[in-house]
Parts: C-alpha cells; structure tokens; sequence
C-alpha cells in the first residue's frame, strides 16, 4: 500500500511543478461539469415540478371520464358508476381570485382517490379528518402561502365573499393550485352537485359498460405516460441539454489538451519507475487512481459552480417556462441527490474519456525508451486525413437526419453532426490554407512562419475545434434570437390591435362592464370575443372568436389567405388557422375541415393561415358570434377595446377600481405588449448567458493549449533566436500567427453559425413550436462575434507570448545545453 | 551470484533478423566488479537489459541469487528491480519533478528498505548534502549521475548495473563518479556489471569482459 | 411490534387509521378503540331491540358493521370460505349533515377462500351521496356494486332471505341466504361485555342461514352451498385501553349448535373471554370468562406476522373439547388494515366448521 502511495506522491510532483497544467486539467474538467450539471440541474428542477402539476389528482397520467360537452356533470353520475362498479373519484375544477391573485381550485373526494393517483393520497391521507370534516383544510403550495404573504391556519376570503377553508401548506403541490373536499369546493364554486371529471383508479371486479351507465354523456380520456407539460417543455429541455452538452465537449476539449501534454512530458518519469521495479498493472493502477481522484476534486468545484450557474439561471428558466407554457416552476432550487452523484459519474466520466489515448499510451509504455525520428509530418498526415474521413461520414449522417428525420431529436441531431462534422475537418481545411500561404511565402521568416503553424496545427486543433464549435453557435443562436425578436414584435403590433383587454369574472361582471363602458366616450368600440376548446379530427383545438371589426381585419398577422376570407369568417362558412395547426394537420387555404361542437360538426372551410408564436396549441380563429351560437355557454367574457389616444391609463384605472380587476385580466396594449416582450427576452437570457458561457470556455481552451504548447515550443524558437531574430520579433511572430490561426477559424466559423441558425429556425423550431420564422442575417451582429473571437483569441495568446517576450536569454540558451 | 548461461537474442527489424546475443555465459560473485565492452551495437545494452529483466531473452538462462530472471512475470521481475538491483543509465534518468533527496530516497522507499542511516551516509559520501532540496535540472551532469548511482544503491541492491554512466561526462568527472561508485560498490559489497566503451574506464575494474559477434570473450 | 397497525375486527380501526388520526398507541388501546366517546352515545344493558329498525344504522353511535361468513363447498366436495363485511364510521357524532358534509365513511372488505387460494378486496366511501349506505326498511346494505339486500318474502325477525354480492379483481361472489330461525342476541339480551369494566357493544347475529349461490375464482364460475353467519354490532367505545386485539370464532357444530366465542387479549395478560352457546332451536347460554379454555397452537408466519391459526378449544361445562384447524393458513386479509380471517374446520368432541378472526398480531 505505501508503495503505491509512494508512486502517487511521485506522479503528483509532475503538477507540483508545474501548476499550470494542473490548473488548465481542472479548470477544463471544472467548467465540463459545471455547465452539464448546472444545465441538468434546470432540467430536473422543471421535470420535478411537472411531475407535481402532474401529481395533482388528475393530470394527464390517470385516465378520467369527462362530459362529451366538456362541461361539469351531475355528482349523481358519480354514484350510479360507483354502483355500477367502476372506481371513480369525483374533482371539480374552477378558478377563484384570492388577494388579487387568481388559483386553480380542485375539489377532491380523498375517499375514494385512487391510490395510483400520482402523490395525491399522501397528500390527502396526512390530516384526513380535518380535511374533510368543517371547516376542512385548503391544501396550497408553500410558494403560494408566500404570495398570499399569509401563515397555515389563515381563511383567507375569496373574491366571491366566501372564506376558504384554513390554509395549510402541501411541499407535493405545485403553485397556483388550492386543493379543498369537494364538497367545499362546490360550495365555493357554486356548482353543488356538479363535477368536472372522474378520476378512473385500476379496473377491478366486474364493470358494466360505460355507456350502459352513463349513455353518451361521458367520454373516457386515457392517461399519457407523459404530461402535457413534459411534452411542451421538451424542446425547451433539449435546448438546454443542447448546450449543457456543447459547454461539457469543449471543456472535455481542454482537459484532453491538458492530459495529453502532462502526459507526454511525464513519460521519460513512467519509464524510470518501471526501470526502479514497479510493476506495470501497480503503475496503471496509480495512473487511474489519481486522475479519477483529480476527476473527483474537479468535480465537486463544477458541482458547485454548476448548482451556482443553475440558481442563477433559474429565476429566468422559470419565468421563460411560465410564461411560454404555463408551466409553474417554483424560484427555487432544490436537487436530488442522484443529481451530485451523477455530477461526480459524469466528471469522472469525462476525464477518462478525456484522457483515454494518454493513458492508453502509457499503459501500453514499453520499458525501454526506442529513439523514434520525429516523424511528425507523416503522422499529422494521416491524423487529418482520419479526421477528415470521419468528418464527412458525420456530414453524410447530417444530411441523412435532414432528409429523413421527422423529430425534434432528429433536428437536435442534424445540428450536432454538422457541428461535429464542421469541427472535425477544420484542422484539415486549415492545413490546406496554410500550406497554401507556405507555398506563396517569399522570404525565409515567412516560409518558417507557415511552415511552423503547420507543425503546431495538431496542438492546437482541439482548441481551434472548440473555438469553432462556440463560435458558430453563438453565430446561430445570436442570429435566431434577433430574427425571434424583430418577428415577434411585428406580429404582436398585428395581433395586438386593440387598445385594451381585459377579461371579466363572468358573464355577469361582463355585462355590467358593457353597460358601464357605454357611458365612457372615450371608448369607440367594445369587441367580445371568446374562446371555446373543440377537437378537429379528434385532436384539441383552441377556438378564438374574432369579432367582425376593422381592428382585426386591417391588422390580423396572416401568412397566407384566400380572397374574401373575412367575408366567409363573418358567415360562419370559414375560418382562419394557426400554423401550428396547418404543419400538424396538413392543411392550407381552401381544404375543408369539421369542428366538433356540442351541437355535433361544424364544417369549416381554411380561408388563411395566421402566425400564432409562442402558442403550444393549435388555434383557429372563426366570427365570434358564429363561436357563441355553435359553443352555448361560451363565458362571453373577453373584451378588447378600442380607446381614444391618450384616455388609456384612465380608463384601465377606472375599471379597475370600478370592477376590481387586476394586472391579470385588464391590460393595456402597451403593458402587454411589454409583458410578452419581456417574457421572450427572459426565455433568451438563458440561452444567451449558456452562449457566452461556452465562449468562455472555448476561449479557456484556446489559452490553455496555447501555454502548453509554449513550453514545448522552445526547440523550436531557440534557433531562430541563435540565427539573430530577436526574442520580440519572436513574440510578435508568435501572436501573429495564433491570430491568423483564429482569425481563419473564426472566418469559418460564420457560415457554419448561419447554417446554424438556419437549422434553428427551419428544422428545430418548426418541430418544437409548429411555426416557422423568416430568416434574416445580421452582419453587424456577425462582424461583433467575429471582433469579440479574435480578442478572445488576442487575450488568450498574449500571456504565453508576453512570457516568451521577457524571456531569459539562459532559458533558450539551455535549449542547446541540455540533452532533451 | 549472477549466473548467465547460453543467452540468446535475435531482433527483428525490416525484415532482416540481427541475432545480437548468440549464447553468452557470464558469472558475477559478490564484490566484484566487471566491466562490459564491446563495438557500438555489439549487444552490450541488451544484455545489460536483459539481466535488469527489463526486455526477454530468446533462450538460455540468467540466475540471479539461484532464481532464474527468464521465469519471471513482468510483476515478479519489476520486483527483482525494486528489491535486488541498481540501474544506472547514461541519461541519468532521474524524475525531474522529484527533489534531490526525494530522488535519492524513491527507490529505497518503494522497496519498503528505506533506511535513514544509509541515506545519510550517502548524502555524504555522494557530496550531495547543499542540494537535497534542489531538482535534477538544477544539478550538473556530474552531480545528476552521482545522485542517479545513489538512488540505485539507496535500496542496497545485490547487483549494481550501470549502462555508460559516464558516457555524457568529461573525464575528469568521469573519473569522480567511477571512483565514487566502486567505492559505494565496496562498502555495501554487491556485485558491480558496467557498460563502457571506454577501455581506460574498464581497465579500472576487477574483470573486463568483452562482447564480440554476440560471444564474451 | 406494531399491532396499531393492524384492523381490529368489528372495530372499524380501519376506519380510524384512514382517517389518519394520530396512530394509537398500546396505551391507547388497539388502534384506538379505547379512546373517549364523548359526544356519541353510550351503550347500556337492557336495550329492547327492535327490528327492521335496528338492521339499519345507528349513526349516534361511533362505529358499526354488518358482518357475514360463509363455510361452502361445491359439488366435487371442494371446501371455500367467503366474507362480506361493511362497516361504518362516524368522524364526529351530531345530527346527520347532508351530501358531502355527512360525518360518515364507510369501508368494506370482501373476501374468498379455498385450500389454496385466498382473495380480497376493499373500498372506500363517504356517507350522505348515495355512495354507501345502509336502509333498514326495505333493508338494503351497499358499497359501490357490492350489496346485501332483502329478498322477496324478507321477513325482520329472521333477516331473511338476503342476496349478497361483491366483486375483486380476482373473484366474485353471489349468495342467496336464507334462515328459519329468530336472530340471537348475544351477551345480555344484545349487550356484549368486552372487558369487565364498561367496554362493551351491542351485539346480534343470525347464525342459521343456508346459503346457495355462485363464486368465480379465476377459473369460470362454481355453484356453491353451504352455510353463513352473520354477526350486527355497533359501539361508542367497545374496546379497554389496554386491549390490544383479539380472537374470535363463530363455530357451526355438525349437530346444528352454534358457538361464537371470543378472547379480547390485554397487555397484563390477564385476557378476555367470552362467547355464546346456541342451540338448535335459537335458545342461547352465555358463556363467561371462567367457562372457557382457549389454547393457542404455536404461532405460523404468515406475511410477516406471528398467527396463532389453529387452537385448542375447550367449555367443560358443555362437554366440548375440540382443536381447530384453518382451511387456508395465508387467510391474511392485506388490506389497508390489515388482519387474518378465514375459514376453518374442527374436530374432537364434536366437529363441524366456522370462521377464526385474529387481529392486533
């Protein structure tokens, strides 16, 4: 044993002296892990609260019987398939407003709940009785006793006048959700006897049939395996995973360059302890132990950088996921422990991936040292041709992908072999550009000045690869955000058109509103429109009335329509779609479709197809007052108005304080226009913070490989500097040449950004988001990342050089006297 | 002590069989001091790795202290480096990331013999005691070989060998660091087999021995 | 370690458990059975029973169950046990409120047993929407699609005829009952002592129905005939602090007798019994604690839990001696709360069959 801790010690005086490379393998290794577990953190934070949305006695993972009409139902229907033998537990659903916020209220019968119910009898079984029995319990996240800024035990009052029952906080339950007894709930929501759904628990005895019991009021909705959230949010989670992945590889990048040199320069000192008798499995064995061990330090720095990255991020992954999809993701962070262990796997991991061919190397190290000529030339050879072999298979996968492909996987996946593709042949196309200038060079200096970047071409490559691979992501992703951006404002002053929105409590509240607003002159039009869910081709479908108006017609965001489409809306006979619903369904102008409605099919003609970013779900638009006749019940609730300029802020006030609306269901054009603005630009910050992230990192690589090299470079400056070239002039060459080497890469590395973006816009989000955004190139924008690489490239080449700069005429002059 | 018998060796290179060793014989008694001479690639390095188990011989047979080397695994023989010999090599061969002392010590300690006494004695003897704390890039060629010669008898090995340990020194130096090493050589009373090419370094030592046409003579 | 975990028979600890009220403890008694009754009402000696009235519940009372087991074979001569039990359980005494916001919850198990198999099933519900429920007059009792309702020519007095079914998973079950014989009121005149102090329930049973019907296990169904007890108790508080479960058995002796016998087991050791004699023709002797002799067998691991499935029974004062053996030893019932029953046979002095409850192991 202390043999082989005599060893260790003997292997880890190699980074005693020389901390650099040290520094440079934990600092690739740091930043691996911290932007993959940083990344994963996120990911398992969102997964975690979908699984809560989920939990919540009937998400999409039990399957439930609902009314055909999509309405509630009478609790007696309840009894009669529970006497029938089917295992069913009633929820009512509604909305209710508490201090000026506005919750999902469920109604559930924990009695009955099936035990398969996600987390939910836990959630019930923990104060049963109190739950139950008056005043019964309102079970609530503990992140919305915070927003109600109220202790357990508070009965807060809701906007109705009636008081819900005493707080208490649930960790299982996600925001924005109070649970209560159903029979309270009918109280609070008014509906006695009525419920939304039953839940449906596992089959068991004998059954009768659905439709002998209840006829054709109920239909059954099996469970997914998946939650809604889980499917929306999946593009989100792969973009991130996406650059979680990119940022890990380029540091692995850096750990390899790091490993590969410490190696080399450690393989005279592995030959002279087998010499000294230590046996090679002995030796092998210390060679993993201590990288694992270096891996294993490394790792629990990244994870702490990464649980840092990933609280910092949060509050915008939150925010992009709330406000793109609805999905509550609470502000803070709390990790399994699965997620530290497999931070540590995947570091560990990534080291030995990193290091695999050193530690090959030396594994298979034979005894005696056999004097090799350095046939560098011939082996960089066939290393590019390899590489370059390699990356036209994984370009041939890329087109493979793009042809064949139909998933969102498959776009992710074109986009990483073009990427891998691009970043396995640059050393090659690199090699053909400086043997080029090698070729045009005319003086001696600038013959030595190709000729030598080609030598170094294979130390540095790896950092080039990373460097290109940041950079044209960055390209790709810069040039998608402002191409989301400019579309996305233009089509919101389209879809925007009204002056004010807001949406009342019921019908009711909206009435008084109409009548109170006939009083105001400032307001010129009042539109009621509305909104019904219906099913076309038994898939969901949102159905937005438009009211027959100029606002809408002179501004609606159409992409695509057929003459008169308006016309044919106003009539009832057509309507406009989403392009979301257009890719998923395969339809465009003139096809004809059939809504279902209560009153059985509506058939409907495609007069356009308008832009809907953002939306998850499919859309189509109709004549509100066609929406109204064929959906009875709709809430005619949603008012947009129409105001003189400058009367806005007044009038929002007025209503407010007149109907007690708040933020969430009265808006001005300008508030809201701000409100989406925000949420998009939010739902970019993280993309943009992990870009500059991997920049960094890249920019981390290309320094660490250029001080490395420094080192090793010595041999090569040393007799320049003994013909009469002066250790400036050397340094000058140096940057130059680490200059022209990035510069080439970055020059590169913009057509592949665009090809990026291009990937982006026309493959990735197309299948993540069903629409489709004009593409647009910024060159601006381009030559900024193009400045902002080569000052990377500038800052990072200039410590090598400044120290080749100062450097003691001794130090080269040993060069010559030692016996290397 | 050293037993070769009958030792072969042919290397394979291009094509073209070279039979370096065509069945040496060679005894070592304890104390004493042999050199090896012979034309440059005449198999003096080979024999001398093949005796360290550093490389395998095509046939024959080295007995060290009765066991023979040839039968060993790679484990048994890096044991038999550890515990009962002393390399020596031209390049000195010393780990540049270790210090002087550390360097000296790091046989011995791997070998579980280290041995403060014997450490320090050969502070002593090697002139090495104003540079424990410096590394091997900070020492003379002079001084590096010297240090190299105590790492292999820090662990008091049976055998000593030495590949042109002066071959990178001038003669003066040479000379030092021959005397030093017999001297060493002496007083821990192992077995001594030197490379050289140098007849006025060999003529030095007990017994010469020459490898000619992959024979001793 | 934990009989607080485990159902009391006829004591709705069931109940109490899946209400989540703090688990009791011993020293509260078996699965707090023993805690206050306050607000509820008392159980008193010299009630005058009256029926239907008192088949139907008694929600002034803390718990209740309606209770039947049966000892079948078919026509090969293959021996089954079957189980239909309803209980109720009050979550606050008072008048009854209606809908949701009744204080009811109801729990049901239901099971079968043959040599090699052994089934059960539960369900939950709320009182006060028609879920659950028992009527007295026409008598029904139900939960969900399982049912115990009165047959044509039902007669009070003799609770009969009855159709019984249930359903699991894995079996079913339906039963016509029909007895010709007065219900037995148990302990004095219907007030069963359950320790010597207050501890006690009201308590009646109709041991003489003949049964015929029909039960699927897995394999199509089977034509079965046989016969059934059943067992009507309600109670405030039936259990002392410092019992901590019992055994129980109801024995249908092949000369037309009938036994029902109990050990409520204490902490002190000093247990428990009592039980009934019933003749053929319905006249009853009550047993007291001094009368009976029961001699557990060593204990067979079932699940995780020490039985005692099989004993040695003695009165002296009826001349019976007897050892009993279980149909199936793994009758475990797994439920929410869980406990073991199950059909058993027995012989010595006399022999005949019955049923054997075991709870607080």
């Amino acid at each position: 044993m202390s043999r082989a801790v005599w060893i260790l010690a003997v292997l880890l005086s190699h980074w005693r002296r020389h901390p650099m490379q040290l520094a440079t393998l934990l600092i690739g290794l740091i930043s691996a892990t911290a932007l993959w577990s940083g990344v994963q953190a996120l990911n398992q934070q969102a997964r975690a609260s979908y699984d809560r949305a989920a939990a919540i006695f009937g998400g999409t993972r039990t399957p439930m019987l609902v009314a055909q009409s999509g309405a509630t139902f009478p609790q007696a229907l309840f009894v009669k398939l529970r006497r029938a033998g089917w295992p069913v537990s009633p929820v009512l659903e509604g909305r209710v407003q508490v201090g000026g916020h506005s919750y999902r209220l469920l109604g559930i019968e924990p009695v009955t709940l099936p035990a398969e119910v996600g987390d939910a009898p836990t959630i019930g079984r923990a104060s049963l009785q109190a739950f139950m029995t008056p005043p019964g319990r309102t079970l609530v996240a503990p992140e919305t006793l915070g927003e109600l800024q109220l202790a357990e035990g508070a009965a807060p009052l809701a906007s109705n006048g009636t008081s819900l029952p005493p707080l208490a906080a649930q960790a299982e339950l996600v925001p924005d959700v109070l649970v209560v007894d159903i029979g309270i709930a009918q109280k609070l929501l008014n509906k006695p006897d009525q419920i939304s759904r039953l839940l449906v628990g596992k089959s068991r005895g004998l059954q009768e049939t659905l439709e002998s019991v209840a006829g054709d009021t109920l239909r059954l909705v099996e469970a997914d395996a998946e939650t809604d959230l889980d499917r929306l949010t999946d593009s989100f989670h792969l973009n991130l995973t996406a650059f979680g992945l990119l940022s890990f590889f380029v540091g692995l990048f850096i750990v390899n360059s790091a490993i590969g040199l410490a190696y080399e320069q450690r393989l005279p000192m592995l030959r002279t302890l087998r010499a000294c008798g230590v046996s090679a499995r002995l030796m092998n064995g210390v060679l993993v132990f201590e990288l694992v061990s270096l891996a294993l330090v490394a790792g629990v720095i990244g994870l702490a950088c990464g649980y840092f990255i990933a609280a910092q991020l949060l509050p915008d992954v939150a925010a992009s996921l709330r406000g793109l999809y609805g999905a509550p993701i609470p502000g803070e962070l709390s990790l399994k422990p699965e997620w530290w262990i497999a931070g540590l796997a995947i570091s560990v991991a990534g080291a030995l991936i990193a290091a695999a061919t050193s530690l090959a190397k030396a594994i298979r190290l034979p005894v005696l040292a056999v004097a090799q000529p350095q046939a560098w030339r011939r082996a960089q050879r066939r290393w590019l041709l390899l590489q370059s072999g390699a990356s036209l298979v994984t370009f041939a996968v890329a087109a493979w992908l793009l042809w064949a492909g139909q998933s969102l996987i498959a776009g992710f996946g074109v986009l990483a072999a073009l990427l891998f593709g691009a970043a396995l042949i640059l050393p090659a196309l690199l090699e053909i550009l400086l043997s080029l200038g090698e070729r045009a060079a005319r003086s001696a200096l600038a013959n030595w000045f190709w000729a030598d970047s080609r030598q170094q071409l294979s130390g540095l490559s790896l950092a080039l690869m990373a460097l290109l691979l940041a950079l044209s992501v960055n390209v790709g992703v810069a040039t998608m955000v402002e191409t989301f951006s400019r579309t996305f404002l233009s089509w919101l002053d389209g879809r925007l058109a009204a002056d004010v929105y807001l949406s009342a409590i019921d019908d009711a509240q909206a009435d008084a509103i109409k009548t109170w607003l006939r009083g105001r002159r400032e307001v010129t039009a009042v539109l009621a429109g509305g909104r019904a869910e219906a099913q076309v081709d038994g898939g969901p479908v949102e159905v937005l009335g438009l009211p027959d108006d100029a606002t809408y017609r002179d501004h609606w965001p159409l992409l695509q329509s057929d003459s008169g489409g308006w016309q044919g809306l106003q009539r009832g006979e057509s309507c406009f779609i989403s392009e979301q619903l257009s890719r998923r369904m395969h339809l465009s102008p003139g096809d004809r479709i059939a809504l279902s409605t209560p009153g059985g099919d509506w058939p409907l003609q495609v007069a356009g197809i308008y832009a809907d970013y953002g939306n998850p779900k499919s859309q189509l638009a109709v004549n509100a007052a066609a929406l109204f006749q064929h959906f009875p019940g709709t809430p005619q609730t949603r008012l947009a108005l129409r105001v003189e300029p400058g009367k806005i802020p007044a009038l929002v006030t007025a209503l407010s304080e007149q109907f007690g609306l708040d933020g969430r269901n009265l808006l001005d054009q300008a508030a809201l226009k701000a409100e989406s603005t925000r949420i998009f630009n939010r739902t970019f910050a993280v993309t943009a913070a992990l870009n500059a992230f991997t920049l960094a990192v890249a920019g981390v690589a290309l320094l660490t490989s250029l001080l490395t090299l420094a080192n090793s470079r010595l041999p090569q400056l040393a007799p320049l500097w003994a013909i009469g070239i002066t250790r400036r002039q050397l340094a000058a060459v140096e940057l130059t040449k680490t200059l022209s080497v990035a510069l080439i890469t970055a020059l590169l590395a913009l057509p592949l950004g665009l090809l990026v973006a291009w990937c982006l816009i026309a493959i990735v989000n197309v299948k993540a988001f069903g629409w489709r955004l004009p593409f647009h190139v910024f060159p601006l924008q381009l030559v900024k990342l193009l400045g902002v690489a080569v000052a990377a490239s500038l800052l990072a080449s200039l410590l090598p050089v400044a120290r080749l700069a100062r450097m003691q005429p001794a130090d080269l002059v040993k060069v010559f006297a030692d016996e290397r | 002590m050293l037993s070769v018998r009958n030792l072969t060796k042919t290397y394979r290179t291009a094509g073209e069989e070279i039979a370096v060793l065509r069945g040496v014989d060679l005894d070592i008694a304890a104390g004493e001091r042999v050199a090896l001479t012979g034309e440059s690639g005449s198999g003096k390095s080979t024999l001398l790795h093949l005796v360290a188990g550093l490389d395998a011989a095509d046939g024959g047979e080295i007995r060290l202290d009765g066991a023979a080397i040839s039968a060993l695994s790679d484990a048994g023989r890096a044991a038999l480096r550890r515990d009962r010999l002393g390399l020596v090599f031209q390049q000195f061969n010393l780990i540049p990331s270790l210090s002087v002392e550390d360097n000296l010590a790091f046989q011995a300690r791997i070998a579980g013999k280290h041995d403060a006494a014997w450490h320090g004695e050969l502070v002593e003897r090697l002139g090495l005691g104003a540079l424990l704390k410096r590394y091997p890039e900070q020492l003379s060629g002079g001084q590096q070989q010297r240090l190299a010669i105590g790492r292999a008898l820090a662990a008091k090995p049976m055998l000593l060998l030495a590949d042109e340990p002066t071959g990178n020194l001038d003669e003066d130096t040479a000379d030092g660091v021959l005397a030093l090493a017999c001297d060493l050589v002496a007083r821990t009373g192992c077995g001594f087999l030197m490379v050289t090419h140098s007849a006025r370094l060999a003529g030095t030592l007990d017994r010469q021995v020459t490898l000619h046409a992959g024979r001793l003579t | 370690m934990s009989a607080e975990r485990h159902i009391s028979r006829r004591a709705f600890a069931g109940g109490l458990a899946l209400l989540g009220l703090p688990r009791p403890t011993r020293a509260q008694g078996f699965a707090g059975l023993g805690a206050d009754a306050d607000g509820y009402a008392s159980v008193t000696p010299g009630k005058v029973f009256s029926f239907p009235a008192d088949h139907g519940p008694h929600p002034d009372f803390r718990i209740e169950w309606w209770y039947v087991t049966a000892n079948l074979k078919d026509a090969a001569g293959i021996a089954y046990g079957a189980q239909w039990t309803l209980f109720r359980q009050a979550l606050a005494p008072g008048a009854q409120l209606e809908g949701w916001a009744n204080q009811q919850i109801w729990m049901a198990h239901a099971a079968v047993t043959r040599a090699d198999a052994h089934r059960t099933a539960e369900t939950f519900a709320r009182g006060g929407v028609g879920q659950a429920g028992v009527i007295a007059e026409p008598f029904q009792a139900w939960i969900d699609s399982w049912t115990m309702r009165r047959g044509s020519g039902f007669d009070a007095n003799t609770i009969s005829p009855l159709e019984l079914s249930a359903s699991g998973k894995d079996f079913s079950y339906a039963f016509h009952l029909e007895a010709d014989r007065p219900l037995v009121l148990q302990g004095e005149g219907g007030y069963s002592k359950k320790s010597e102090r207050e501890q006690a329930s009201y308590y009646y049973s109709q041991p003489f129905f003949k049964l015929r019907g029909r039960l699927r296990i897995d394999e199509g169904p089977v034509d079965v005939t046989g016969q059934a007890w059943m067992d009507r108790e309600w109670s405030s508080r039936p259990l002392a602090t410092d019992q901590t479960g019992w055994d129980w058995l109801a024995l249908h002796f092949a000369g037309g007798e009938k036994l029902m016998l109990y050990r409520m087991r204490q902490k002190d050791g000093h247990d428990y019994a009592s039980g009934t004699w019933i003749l053929a023709d319905a006249t009853t002797r009550r047993l007291t604690p001094s009368d009976i002799r029961m001699t557990p067998h060593a204990p067979v691991e079932v699940e995780g839990h020490r039985l005692p499935v099989a004993w040695q029974i003695a009165v002296p004062s009826l001349s019976v001696a007897i050892e009993t053996a279980p149909l199936n030893p793994k009758a475990w019932m797994g439920t929410s709360f869980a406990y073991w029953e199950g059909p058993i046979s027995f012989a010595g002095s006399h022999a005949g069959v019955g049923y054997l409850e075991l709870t607080g192991y």
